[in-house]
């Protein structure tokens, strides 16, 4: 009997490729003398009015083909590049043109796209465009933004492209009955994704078929299909996407189209050649998307226990230049701060701001980790002020496992109701406890006191919202040699999904996982499909791709038993084989279900004889039962009621050098329950590498715009990116697995978890360490050292 | 006008290959866009992160740093090099596929080429040294974790079974 492989940490297929160097990303597509590659002008300026562009010097050049300005653009690609997520709060919603029209709103804009015979002419082309601007004072930041003394757009009044209200009841009230209030003010400041692999095009335009083929390195090939077809004027079925593989996305890649995923395929179309796009490390700083920037003002009222009676949240959201992504990051911060708490009453009210720098689109976590902040500080602020332990005041306010279903009364960002399916909040507690030792934590504090050496503890807890609709589809193909082809549209950037999803068909058809391949991110295979966003993969495509292969099975079986002459219910697969329970002599390979489900009037070689007309069918019956369809393959979609809810607890202890203030790292430990597991190697993996960018976004990376909207650090010389040097030596690891009651086979997301509660554990320890609260993020030594003084009577 | 071109005989993974490329052609872009050996990735064109790194006589260095003309006469070995003759993975790639040392595969050519370097001059390393080995390249995958432990495997397969160190 084949062992189950749910829940095996099975060694990933797709590393023979990569370890080989034989990964296929977008920029290793179409390497051939005769591709043309593609360079983009970008604004220098944060805010200006563009007068003139003079592209005559431009032509002249030997290995130049073309030079496109927002003049030469017409029809959809002339109009503003879509709003992909619309909301009726969203009053002011801007979106950028593919290449700017009269006027730019972030450094980095889109000005001009060149087309040469290589990157190197076209960057040299780029040189001679000349751009008269009309500069203006640009909008830097949230204060800025507030104050509204300048405008970004001046179509948007204070700067305010959305202003979003949601509540349970009269947190004001209940705060003002409330035995104790307090109040505070946070802040966090922007950070991005960062893939090591940028953003990249590559497009074909075949006119003997009268098709569009592009690569992209996107987290929506779907998403992109459809509008490369409505910009350019082409039928969907005229274009197809295919991501291959991409060097990670952590959530930039979900924005689309960027410019360039319009442009290309326009130049490919008007060239008739192969054009390809990658962007450099700087045009990602500066072009892509950053996230994470808010200030936040809380007021809080509790009892003597620390019970949250009423907790009211005001914040307000940089989201940059445009909204393409609409609300989805502030909407997630105001829902998911609540985490595992049950506050009797919760009010919030967020602006989400216009700033003339890059835009702002979901980042690992997407707004959690504020609201983990907010949340988790507040936590730490009610205990401090009551003189109670820290865990203690958040076990006062848990969920307890008997009140699931739980709805926190609130709009998620899907637009459904905050209702969180299952979750064990007191035994994850226990288990960080111990997993970090918590209680020796106080006496191990005094004993490197009492050597001169300053240490902290911190503790968060978030819940992540999994697995958001609205679908995502699978299609499973038992083929005649045996092997297993399986495709499902959603996009893969290191998950592993060509290895977890192949476990999952492994299982539930009984065939063995290396006769199985797995597909995605190709919409010539699959062309429904969402995306990878929100830690919704293995939740959907998981659960669409265990649905169709349990629909090929029951084809197999259905055949088999005929072909067997035996009771469908009678019949097992192991190992590719159907066989009779019990009469193991009495089988067939699933190869030759497959021969047997296609009847054919062609032979074509010794298997598919046995298919033919005058071989198999009662020539009594149609050769394809009616209801049926000829072929071995299973379909099926996943479309959830609403999203999962995974939830975790990190803890950390810290140690802060009483001279330098360099803050380092003795210990790190989380404590993750993402429902049951499907690869728990995976898993962990993705939980490093979510802390790996927690520790990141906590102590190093920030975006350092100065006034003029210029990004003073858009290299990695600059941004401090964690070496290994930065990040903890090991990290202790405990599951939990509370099953979700809503999906077949009980999973929730894991891949963003690891970053959203590291800002606010991080604060918590350092507070701890330093009796100095911690109220801004990311913290530098330096910073640190200044608070120092600050605090110093 | 166009660019003056220079011969440039290039030995990459033991093989010859004769280019005539421009001076500023980087050696990252000359194996990748002129050779097609895309394994070796470019994260940042400035020589911070390392994906690019391959091996210049032995010694790893970053190809977005080098222009292709100057790798003249030099032995390059890039990732397509490091497997074994009869196509099995070398110690370092085996490491990585047994310890999930990695998840996107972007950086990954750049440690496998700076870990081989690594390992062949010191075959049995400390935990700090397999830390400090790779303290030179980006991951924003992996956290590095199991970047660690795919070193400290690799040291481990190579005491049971010692590659030709070429």
């Amino acid at each position: 009997m084949t062992t189950k492989l749910m829940g095996q940490g099975v060694q990933r297929v797709e590393d023979q490729r990569f370890l080989r160097g034989q990964g296929r990303y977008v920029d290793d597509v179409a390497v051939d003398p005769a591709t043309l590659h593609a360079a983009v002008l970008r604004s220098p300026h944060a805010h200006a009015r563009i007068v003139d562009i003079d592209v005559d010097a431009v032509l002249d050049l030997e290995g130049v083909h073309a030079v496109w300005t927002h003049e030469d653009l017409t029809g959809p690609m002339a109009e503003p590049l879509p709003l992909l997520i619309p909301h009726p709060a969203l009053t002011h919603g801007r979106t950028q043109y593919a290449l700017a029209r009269d006027e730019v709103n972030y450094a980095g804009e889109a000005v001009a796209f060149v087309v040469a015979d290589d990157r190197y002419l076209a960057e040299d082309a780029l040189d001679r465009i000349r751009v008269t601007y009309d500069v203006l004072a640009p909008v830097v930041g949230i204060d800025a933004a507030r104050a509204a003394d300048r405008l970004v757009h001046d179509d948007v009044p204070g700067n305010v492209g959305a202003r979003m209200e949601q509540g349970t009841g009269d947190a004001q009230a209940a705060i003002a009955k409330a035995p104790h209030r307090l109040e505070l003010d946070l802040t966090v400041e922007r950070s991005a994704c960062t893939p090591l692999e940028g953003r990249g095009t590559v497009a074909r335009w075949d006119p003997d078929s009268n098709r569009m083929q592009v690569w992209t390195s996107t987290q929506s090939s779907t998403g992109v299909r459809a509008v490369v077809a409505v910009k350019l004027g082409l039928d969907l079925g005229q274009v197809d996407v295919i991501t291959p593989d991409v060097g990670g996305g952590f959530g930039v890649k979900i924005n689309h189209p960027w410019p360039e995923e319009l442009l290309v395929p326009l130049a490919a179309r008007t060239l008739g050649r192969t054009v390809k796009f990658t962007e450099d490390r700087r045009e990602h700083f500066v072009s892509s998307a950053h996230e994470r920037g808010q200030v936040q003002h809380i007021e809080v009222g509790f009892d003597d226990d620390g019970r949250l009676l009423g907790l009211d949240v005001e914040f307000w959201h940089d989201h940059g230049a445009y909204t393409p992504y609409g609300l989805i990051v502030p909407i997630i911060t105001s829902t998911q701060l609540l985490g595992p708490y049950k506050p009797e009453v919760y009010r919030v009210v967020f602006e989400s701001l216009y700033t003339n720098t890059v835009m702002v689109t979901p980042y690992r976590g997407a707004g959690r980790p504020q609201g983990c902040f907010a949340m988790e500080r507040t936590m730490d602020a009610i205990a401090a002020y009551l003189g109670k332990d820290r865990a203690e005041v958040r076990a006062t306010n848990f969920i307890q496992p008997d009140e699931f279903p739980y709805d926190q009364g609130l709009i998620f960002q899907d637009g459904r109701e905050l209702e969180y399916d299952s979750g064990d909040y007191p035994a994850s507690l226990e288990k960080i406890k111990a997993l970090v030792g918590w209680d020796d934590f106080p006496a191990f504090q005094k004993e490197m006191a009492a050597v001169g050496r300053k240490v902290g503890i911190g503790l968060a807890c978030y819940v992540e919202g999994t697995g958001v609709g609205p679908y995502e589809g699978a299609h499973v193909h038992i083929e005649t040699t045996g092997k297993v082809k399986v495709a499902t549209g959603l996009t893969t950037q290191g998950q592993g999904h060509a290895t977890v999803f192949a476990q999952l068909v492994a299982d539930e058809l009984g065939v063995r996982f290396e006769d199985v391949e797995v597909v995605t991110g190709d919409t010539r295979r699959m062309p429904y499909a969402v995306g990878t966003f929100a830690s919704r993969a293995a939740v959907m495509s998981g659960s669409a791709i265990h649905l169709a292969a349990r629909r090929a099975k029951e084809k197999v079986l259905k055949i088999a038993a005929d072909a067997l002459e035996a009771a469908e219910e009678d019949l097992q697969i192991v190992d590719g084989v159907v066989s009779v329970k019990g009469s193991p002599g009495t089988a067939l390979d699933l190869g030759t279900v497959s021969v047997l489900s296609n009847p054919l009037r062609y032979a074509f070689d010794e298997a598919s004889k046995a298919a033919t007309q005058f071989s198999v069918g009662d020539p009594g019956k149609p050769p394809v039962p009616e209801d049926e369809e000829p072929g071995l393959e299973g379909r099926d979609f996943y479309s959830p009621e609403r999203a999962t809810f995974a939830s975790g607890m990190h803890a950390v202890i810290v140690e802060t050098d009483p001279d330098t203030a360099e803050i380092t790292i003795l210990k790190y430990a989380v404590v993750h329950d993402c429902g049951r597991l499907i690869n728990p190697m995976i898993v962990e993996g993705q939980i490093h590498g979510g802390v790996a960018q927690g520790v990141a976004g906590a102590l190093y990376e920030r975006m350092a715009y100065d006034e003029n909207g210029q990004l003073q650090n858009a290299s990695f010389m600059d941004f401090l990116m964690p070496y290994v040097t930065e990040v903890p030596d090991g990290i202790d690891i405990d599951h939990l697995e509370t099953p979700s009651p809503l999906n077949p086979l009980g999973i929730k997301g894991a891949g963003e978890a690891g970053v959203i509660p590291s800002a606010a554990v991080f604060a918590a320890a350092i507070e701890d360490a330093e009796r100095i609260p911690i109220t801004a993020m990311p913290i530098s030594p330096s910073e640190l050292f200044h608070l120092r003084q600050e605090h110093t009577p | 006008m166009s660019e003056e071109l220079h011969d440039v005989r290039l030995r990459v993974n033991g093989a010859s290959y004769d280019l005539r490329v421009p001076a500023r052609r980087l050696l990252s872009d000359a194996l990748r866009h002129d050779l097609g050996l895309t394994g070796t990735h470019v994260g940042c064109e400035h020589g911070v992160c390392g994906a690019c790194t391959v091996l210049l006589d032995g010694a790893p260095v970053r190809a977005c740093l080098m222009l292709a003309v100057s790798a003249q006469d030099q032995e390059v070995t890039t990732v397509e090099g490091l497997g074994n003759a009869d196509g099995s993975l070398s110690n370092v790639q085996q490491g990585f596929a047994e310890c999930h040392g990695l998840q996107c595969g972007f950086c990954t050519p750049g440690f496998l080429t700076t870990i081989t370097a690594g390992l062949r001059d010191n075959p049995t390393p400390t935990h700090e040294e397999c830390r400090d080995m790779i303290a030179g390249n980006l991951c924003r995958c992996t956290g590095y974790q199991n970047i660690v432990k795919a070193v400290e495997r690799a040291a481990e397969l190579g005491l049971e079974t010692p590659e030709d160190g070429s």
